[in-house]
């Protein structure tokens, strides 16, 4: 990185005259940015060494001074003021002037108009994140209940829908989300399958693996873990998306056309979201069945017709239709913080990657609370 | 002076730029010449950007080539491209300060990169740039604080950080009010008389090419090549070329 100069320095720098009278200090060669430190060090000697009454730095031999050289000089020209020592350049070509015009002195010495941002203490940063999470709250309270009067709108006007944007969202967050929904909910029912068999093994209730996997699946694991890979999939795009729109100013535009941004930009990707989600989680209880019947048949000599059967009996119509309710409000959520975490940018590039990562983070947490909530509610309605 | 103007530092020859099966331009050829300021311009769509973006080497080369401070600039290795690149500055259309560093970090950037100044000598250089662009005092802010003729005047006082012996700016005065615009020309021209340095300017302000140009040349869509190149006061009243006398007189085609 260092360019090395040190060896051969492109400059000369004399100092001739008497001690405590008028000294010239002769400077010749380049002086650029490459060798500013060794010529500053070199030059200042002149104050230490003779400690003059009256200064002039000759220029005559300059071949090239660049910005930082001129920079260099009107530091010497700076501290010989300041020691009130009489100061002049001499024999400075018209380029070389020019060039220490062209720095202004009182820009070195002015303070900053604003002070560095200094880090908080502790307890400020306590009270700090308390504050921004109560605000957090707030906003999302808030802009679910901007949400929900947008919703109620479009159902009750259904053309006022982008209908388009929907079916386009359909397919990002549904269609294009199958594969990896799909895959990863088989390797979960063969992990399920596989563990819970070499427990029940021992009880001969091998049988039971059949029903374990499906109420599972069905009730739990589908829905969440759906929910779980929507989020990290569609949840940070939508944020992003409208992150970056925000930086551009195209929501701004969006506002001054008359338009809703939320019913814009949020409505069409709640509502693919709420569509195309519980078939997905549907997919994934499907496949995670199907990984639990691998094991069931290739590991404990289960038929396939077996596995089935005890399948069907363990899932109820009560269990199915609850995880697809489950699984759009799961939805709902996602598209919602995914949206409301986009329309939270401000400033720049760093803002948009904070927020989506935000909205992941929020959204599972979200998900958890709810689903806790599903499972105390669900179980009192069932009794 | 005279025998210094003619130094070649960016040489182009025969460069042909072509997006799949699009061709913006073909068979361009030009020459800059030190402590010149040479304004590329024309009507939208001419492909001045690109021109701009092919010499900085953003965008490698159809066919032709791109010569600066003799190297070739589609043929360099990696270590030669940084050393050219070390010697120029680039100011960007918006400014493109990386927005999550105060404007004095942005400046002193490219110094603790490349120099082996101390953290004390770095904040001296990068108070004496933002000086230089009358930006004092705003070191501590963000770009979001600061408005857009500052931002592009901090984009510049970084593109200058390293003392470049070529400047390149794109649309500098896009954008800004016409006071903020004359104080950048202002600005240009006294960094090109003070420092000599080269500058390649990519504008259609045709009141900055008055003030600043040494020299145009001058770009058309359907030409896909150069229609014009010499002094623009010459130009304005003594170009034959229907479409270089619209542009000067600005009069519609």
């Amino acid at each position: 990185m260092a360019r090395g100069t040190a060896q051969q320095p492109q400059y000369t720098v004399n100092i001739a005259g008497e001690p405590q009278g008028a000294v010239t200090l002769s400077v010749s060669g380049r002086i650029t940015l490459d060798n500013l430190n060794a010529f500053t060090a070199q030059a200042r000697a002149v104050f230490s060494d003779t400690s003059p009454a009256k200064l002039s730095v000759d220029l005559f031999g300059l071949s090239y001074l660049d910005s930082a050289g001129a920079l260099a000089l009107v530091q010497i020209e700076g501290e010989a003021k300041a020691k009130s020592i009489s100061f002049q350049f001499i024999n400075a070509t018209d380029e070389t002037s020019r060039m220490i015009n062209l720095i202004d002195r009182k820009a070195l010495t002015m303070a900053p108009l604003i002070s560095g941002r200094v880090t908080a203490n502790l307890i400020e940063q306590i009270g700090e994140a308390s504050v921004s999470f109560l605000n957090d709250i707030i906003m999302v309270i808030t802009f679910l209940g901007e949400l929900l009067r947008a919703l109620m709108y479009s159902v009750l006007h259904p053309r006022s829908v982008r209908w388009n944007d929907v079916l386009f969202y359909m397919k990002r967050a549904g269609v294009d989300g199958l594969p990896i929904v799909s895959l990863i909910s088989l390797l979960l029912g063969l992990i399920i399958a596989f563990m819970s068999s070499l427990q029940l093994k021992q009880f001969g209730a091998n049988i039971y693996v059949a029903s374990l996997v499906a109420v599972g699946m069905v009730r739990e694991l589908g829905p969440i873990m759906t929910a779980i890979l929507v989020a990290g999939r569609s949840g940070s795009a939508f944020a992003a998306e409208i992150g970056t729109m925000i930086v551009n100013e195209e929501v701004d535009a969006l506002a001054v056309m008359g338009f809703d941004p939320i019913r814009f930009l949020t409505v069409p990707k709640v509502i693919a979201s709420m569509l195309v989600v519980p078939l997905l989680s549907l997919y994934a209880s499907l496949f995670g069945i199907l990984g639990g019947m691998i094991i069931g048949v290739t590991g404990l000599d289960l038929s396939a017709y077996t596995y089935v059967t005890q399948t069907m009996d363990s899932i109820d119509t009560f269990g199915v239709v609850s995880s697809l309710i489950k699984s759009a409000v799961f939805a709902m959520i996602i598209a919602g913080i995914g949206c409301q975490r986009g329309f939270q940018v401000r400033g720049g590039a760093e803002s948009v990657g904070a927020s989506t990562t935000s909205a992941v983070v929020s959204a599972i947490f979200l998900i958890i609370v709810c689903d806790s909530a599903f499972a105390i509610i669900l179980y009192y309605i069932q009794m | 002076m005279n025998s210094e103007q003619k130094t070649p530092v960016i040489v182009v020859e025969n460069l042909t730029a072509r997006f799949g099966d699009n061709t913006i331009f073909e068979n361009v050829s030009f020459t800059v010449y030190k402590g010149e300021i040479l304004v590329i311009l024309g009507g939208s769509g001419c492909g001045k950007s690109t021109l701009l973006k092919h010499i900085i080497g953003l965008y490698k080369p159809y066919a032709g080539k791109v010569v600066v401070n003799g190297v070739d600039i589609a043929a360099a290795s990696e270590e030669q491209l940084r050393q050219v690149r070390m010697r120029f500055g680039v100011l960007f259309q918006a400014g493109a300060l990386l927005g999550s560093m105060t404007v004095a970090e942005n400046v002193a950037l490219p110094l603790s990169e490349y120099t082996d100044l101390s953290p004390a000598a770095i904040n001296l250089v990068v108070k004496m740039k933002l000086g230089m662009v009358t930006l004092s005092g705003y070191e501590n802010h963000l770009p979001s604080e600061i408005s857009g003729g500052m931002k592009k005047r901090a984009g510049l006082a970084r593109a200058m950080a390293l003392d470049p012996t070529i400047l390149f700016f794109d649309e500098p005065s896009a954008g800004l009010d016409p006071i903020t615009s004359v104080e950048l020309d202002n600005l240009i021209k006294s960094i090109n008389a003070g420092m000599n340095t080269t500058m390649v300017i990519v504008t259609h302000e045709l009141e900055s090419i008055y003030t600043i140009a040494h020299r145009i040349i001058m770009l058309d869509k359907e030409a896909r090549g150069i229609i014009a190149e010499g002094d623009p006061r010459v130009l304005k009243d003594q170009s034959t070329d229907q479409r270089v006398h619209n542009f000067f007189n600005r009069l519609p085609m």
